[in-house]
Parts: structure tokens; C-alpha cells; sequence
């Protein structure tokens, strides 16, 4: 009995290891080594990578992270869910053909999503002609490259992450506890804040934490969209590794984002979030 | 007029299927009424056209003489027990209580004293903090129940209360809950299919089938004077014999013919059961047609192949037609 878990088992720990615990022990190496004259990395074994961190510059630019982060998890929130109810609320034969439009993006590559994004929303873009061609505009608007477009790259890229596990919980909840709410005196609008809103907690946190990880490390989406200009901190660990050749550097600011990402969700667990596991 | 619910001609379709078909009833202010009928007759059906979970295709439902079939669920002052209870699962007992209370415009300190004067009606103080997912069955039901009293509604609705308990829980549930609906005073309508169960503990039956109402009367009533072969059958067996039928209690069987004016025919014991409180006796009668009858357990005991007279008063005769 005991012998056959452990058989069980193996794999998943294996997986752990090679695919998790072993790249991490690299990288906690890595941030404490010096960086070489012509990049790569050695000896001496330093601090410096983590006390360089306390650079204003780079606080700045982890609060402004964690700010798109949150705002683009909260626009995702309050457009999922009421998704997800709608989809959830929907006859079973239509709710199938409503998830696979909400997974359908995922069909097409990311990269060639926000690019059609870029060409929607550039000076010379859909939106910008379609709207001097009409009058309406003179100049073109500054849909792109700012903190906006960042944010509406990511809640477009994140927003099925909201919706599914939202939706889950959702679909899952027995309808006669709506008739009963609604028995004892309950508007429909008072049972969605009372009942269905609490029940769905499990999946709102669940979504959340799928949304807001992801955003606070996106590169691709701030680098693009906010052309530069609008860098977050997953631009700067990249920089790291790439054009600064800085690998020690960049490991030791990833280790520092997984560490705030790990103390949040700790927070979260404890504040209630004990349904998330 | 002391009808606290009127309900006139309701009908609701599903579709194709006509599940409730004119179906009338006046329920009397503190009676503890039972909606009866086998499974799919539409008892639940006109149960939520009352609560107001369905909208009646045609026909009225008035409910302390106001008319409601069109209000919703919210707007009228009726309350269900599910019959799977349907407690809130991220709310404890207490706070499932108080989820109606709340709704009513009620003081704080009013919704602690109402929370406790229901919670001791159903006999679950000390439980008051727990989850529905830590309490029993039975005690899930008690909570369902207190939280629908505490709203004090002109009229308590239960489906099938009692058919999710044990068979042993289920006799002494029956007790309890026509004790509680006198002591609250609050007018009941129970739906059930166990003839027995309404039997039991309702002031008046409606029985129904196939959608219409059969029959609505006290329980002596339906089961004295059935107007239909399906009333008599539903409420107890009944051995039809052509234009009318005898039920097996009110039979008898003697060695030699009775003197006095009763109806009798000569016959052969096939079979004879001892069911402990009586036997219940298989005959077969000259004519070829069986008879069942349940004698009193004093009575002489009777084997097969025995000669006997069988016997019934004509007074105990159920006269129906057999289209009826
Ligand atoms: N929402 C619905 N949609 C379609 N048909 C329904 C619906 N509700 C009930 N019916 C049908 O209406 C008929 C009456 O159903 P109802 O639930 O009222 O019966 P019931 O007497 O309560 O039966 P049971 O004792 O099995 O609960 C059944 O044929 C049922 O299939
Ligand atoms: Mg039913």
C-alpha cells in the first residue's frame, strides 16, 4: 500500500524537482555571484545584486508594477464575473459554445494578438483613421504606447484566467438556494450580493491570484504595447538577462518578485482564502 | 371568509405536458393542510405556483383575499421548506435564520430574540453557530424550518418534508412537526405522496392525479366516501367487485352463514398471513374471484383449502362505477 503511493508519487516529485526546485536553486545561486567583464557570471559570491535593489529607480518601478497589476486583476474582475454569471446562468446547451469563445483567443499565438492590438490602436491604426475619416478627431488619440494600452493588453490577455474559475464556482452553486433567498424576501439584486457573490468566493480569489501573478511579471505585453515607455519590472529582469548582461542582477530581482508574490498570497490564504486549496 | 389561500383553476403546462389542470383549493387560516397524489401528479407544481416559483398559465391565486399568482416570490408572505432544505452554505445556522429577518426591516436587538424564540420552537439551541455542512439531515431540516418560521409567514409551505429522514426518524418527525404547527398556529400545507403521512397529520387532504384534483376533504371523509375508484385505491386497498368494492378490514369470515343482514358468499381460504396486529386472508370465492381480507388477530385462525363464509355490511360498500 505505502510502496504503491510512493510509485504513485514519483513522477509528480520528479517533476517538482527537475522542472521547479532545481531552476530555483539556480537562481538563488546565480544572485549571489558576480557579474563577469563580458557577461556570464562568477566568484566572488556578493550581496551587491540585492542591496543594489534599494535604488529608487527600481522601487518605482516595482510600485508601478504591483499598481497595473492590481487595477488590470480588479477591470478583469468586474468584467469576468458578471461573464461568468451570465454564462453560468445560461441554458446548457449554450454554455459551451460561451466558454469556447472565451478560450478561443487562445488559439492564436500571444505575441500575434498584441500586435493586432498595436494595429487597432497606433497613430495610423483602425480606430485613429476610421475616426479622422469620419471627422471626428483631427489628431490622432494616444491609444498606444502609455500605462492605458499596457493595462488593455493585459486584462484582454488575462481575462479568461478570471472568468473560468469564477464560472466554476458558479455553475456548480444549487439553484434552489436562489429560489430560497428569494423565499425569504430577497430581491434578485440583494441575492447576488448575499448569496451568490459569497458563494463564488473560492472562484473570485482563485481568478485573482490566476489574473494578478501573471501581470506583475508580464514583459511582453508593457514592452509592446507600452513601447518602452512604460516599463515594468518584468521588462527590467529581462534587460537583465539580455542587453545588460547582468544575469546575477536579474536572478536576484525575479527571486525578489517571487518572494512579494509568495508573502501575498500567504496574506490572502489567511485572510479567508483557506476554499483556494 | 376564513380562507387564508384560495387557489382558482390554476393550470400550468410545461410544454406539451398539462402538469396541473383546473386545479382549485381553499386552505382555512391554522389548518394543517396535505397536497397527496402519486409521483408526477403535480403536487410540487402547485406548491411553487403558491410560493411563486411559477406563474399559473391560467386561473387566480388569492392569498388572504389578495390576488398574488402574478407577484414574485419576494413580494408575498409564504415560505418554503425545501426538500433539500436549500441552507445557505457559507452562512451558519444562526446567520441562515437571520438572512430573512434581515429583509423584513427588522431592529438588531429584535432579530437576536426572534433567532432564539424559533431556534427553541425547533429544539436546536447550542447548534446555532455551526455550518449546514456540519449538521445531520435532521437537523438541517429543523434549521430550514426555523429559518421560514422566523419570518412568520401567513403560510408555511413543505415538500416532501420528511421523506429525506430515516424511516425511524420519519414517524416521530411527523409528531413533532403537527405539534409545532399547532403550537405556532401557523397554517401548513404539506406535500407528500404516503397516504398514511397525510393521513396522519392533516386536518384536510387534496388528492390529486394526473394533474387534476381528485378529491379535497378531511382524512375520514376522502377515505369513508371516495368519489373516485382512484381516491378509494390510493388510500387503501379495495377489492372491486363489479359497481362497487369492499375494503379488506371491513370483511369477515365465519365457519357457518350470518344470520343477521350482511352480504354473503360462500368461499375457499387460499391463503392466510399472519401480519402480527391481524392475518391477512387470501379467498376465493364461488364465482371464481378472489377476495383479500384483514381479520382481527382474535379471530379464529383459518387454513387453506378451508370452506368458510366471507361477509361485509352492504352500509361498508363503496358504490362507484367502474369508469369513475
Ligand atoms: N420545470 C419543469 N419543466 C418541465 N416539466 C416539468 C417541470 N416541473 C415539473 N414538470 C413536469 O410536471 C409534472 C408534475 O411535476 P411535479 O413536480 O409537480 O410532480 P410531483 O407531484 O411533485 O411529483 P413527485 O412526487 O415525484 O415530486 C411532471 O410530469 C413533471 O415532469
Ligand atoms: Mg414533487
Amino acid at each position: 500500500m505505502n510502496q504503491l503511493r510512493t510509485w504513485f508519487l514519483a513522477p509528480a516529485r520528479l517533476l517538482t524537482f527537475g522542472f521547479f526546485l532545481a531552476p530555483l536553486a539556480i537562481v538563488v545561486l546565480y544572485s549571489f555571484l558576480t557579474r563577469g567583464t563580458y557577461g556570464g557570471q562568477g566568484a566572488p559570491f556578493t550581496l551587491e545584486n540585492y542591496t543594489r535593489l534599494a535604488d529608487p529607480l527600481y522601487l518605482e518601478i516595482l510600485v508601478k508594477s504591483f499598481w497595473i497589476a492590481i487595477l488590470s486583476t480588479a477591470i478583469c474582475l468586474v468584467m469576468g464575473f458578471p461573464l461568468a454569471l451570465f454564462i453560468a446562468r445560461s441554458g446548457p446547451q449554450w454554455r459551451g459554445t460561451w466558454i469556447n469563445l472565451v478560450m478561443l483567443p487562445f488559439w492564436t499565438n500571444f505575441l500575434v494578438r498584441t500586435y493586432a492590438w498595436m494595429f487597432l490602436l497606433r497613430d495610423t491604426g483602425l480606430i485613429n483613421t476610421a475616426f479622422q475619416g469620419l471627422g471626428l478627431i483631427s489628431q490622432p488619440l494616444p491609444l498606444l504606447y502609455n500605462d492605458g494600452a499596457v493595462i488593455l493588453g493585459l486584462v484582454y490577455g488575462y481575462l479568461p484566467f478570471m472568468v473560468l474559475p469564477i464560472f466554476s464556482t458558479l455553475e456548480r452553486q444549487d439553484p434552489f438556494l436562489l429560489e430560497a433567498a428569494a423565499d425569504l424576501g430577497a430581491t434578485p439584486w440583494q441575492t447576488l450580493w448575499r448569496v451568490t457573490v459569497p458563494m463564488a468566493k473560492p472562484g473570485i480569489l482563485a481568478g485573482s491570484v490566476l489574473v494578478f501573478i501573471p501581470c506583475l511579471g508580464a514583459y511582453l505585453t508593457p514592452d509592446l504595447m507600452g513601447g518602452g515607455k512604460s516599463i515594468m519590472i518584468g521588462n527590467v529582469v529581462q534587460q537583465q538577462f539580455t542587453s545588460s548582461r547582468d544575469w546575477p542582477f536579474g536572478a536576484a530581482l525575479s527571486l525578489v518578485l517571487t518572494a512579494l508574490v509568495m508573502v501575498l498570497l500567504w496574506f490572502i490564504m489567511r485572510r479567508g482564502g483557506k476554499e483556494l486549496i | 371568509m376564513n380562507h387564508v389561500l384560495e387557489v382558482r383553476a390554476v393550470s400550468k403546462s410545461f410544454g406539451a405536458n398539462h402538469a396541473v389542470r383546473d386545479v382549485s383549493l381553499n386552505v382555512e387560516r391554522g389548518e394543517l393542510f396535505a397536497l397527496l397524489g402519486p409521483s408526477g401528479c403535480g403536487k410540487t407544481t402547485v406548491l411553487r405556483m403558491i410560493a411563486g416559483f411559477e406563474t399559473p398559465d391560467r386561473g387566480d391565486v388569492l392569498l388572504d383575499g389578495k390576488q398574488i399568482a402574478q407577484l414574485k416570490p419576494y413580494e408575498r408572505n409564504v415560505s418554503t421548506v425545501f426538500q433539500n432544505y436549500a441552507l445557505f452554505p457559507h452562512l451558519t445556522a444562526r446567520q441562515n435564520i437571520e438572512f430573512g429577518l434581515r429583509h423584513k426591516g427588522n431592529a438588531i436587538g429584535d432579530l437576536a430574540a426572534r433567532t432564539q424564540k424559533v431556534l427553541e420552537l425547533v429544539q436546536m439551541l447550542g447548534k446555532e453557530e455551526r455550518f449546514p455542512a456540519r449538521l445531520s439531515g435532521g437537523e438541517k431540516q429543523r434549521i430550514a424550518l426555523a429559518r421560514s418560521l422566523a419570518i412568520e409567514p401567513d403560510l408555511l409551505l413543505l415538500d416532501e418534508p420528511l421523506s429525506a429522514l430515516d424511516p425511524k426518524l420519519r414517524k416521530r418527525v411527523r409528531g413533532e412537526l403537527k405539534d409545532l404547527q399547532r403550537r405556532v398556529g401557523i397554517t401548513f400545507i404539506i406535500v407528500t405522496h404516503d397516504q398514511e403521512e397525510a393521513m396522519a397529520m392533516a386536518d384536510r387532504v387534496a388528492l390529486m392525479n394526473k394533474g387534476i384534483l381528485e378529491q379535497m376533504g378531511t382524512p375520514e371523509a376522502i377515505y369513508l366516501r371516495p368519489k373516485t375508484r382512484f381516491v378509494a385505491s390510493f388510500l387503501g386497498s379495495v377489492n372491486w367487485r363489479g359497481e362497487y368494492g369492499v375494503r379488506p378490514e371491513v370483511v369477515r369470515i365465519s365457519p357457518t352463514a350470518p344470520r343477521n343482514g350482511a352480504r354473503s358468499h360462500r368461499a375457499q381460504i387460499h391463503s392466510s398471513l399472519f401480519l402480527g396486529n391481524c392475518f391477512h386472508v387470501e379467498a376465493r370465492l364461488e364465482d371464481g374471484t378472489a377476495l383479500t381480507a384483514e381479520i382481527p388477530r382474535q379471530d379464529q385462525t383459518y387454513l387453506p383449502g378451508e370452506n368458510v363464509h366471507v361477509w361485509w355490511h352492504p352500509d361498508d360498500e363503496i358504490h362507484l362505477p367502474a369508469a369513475s
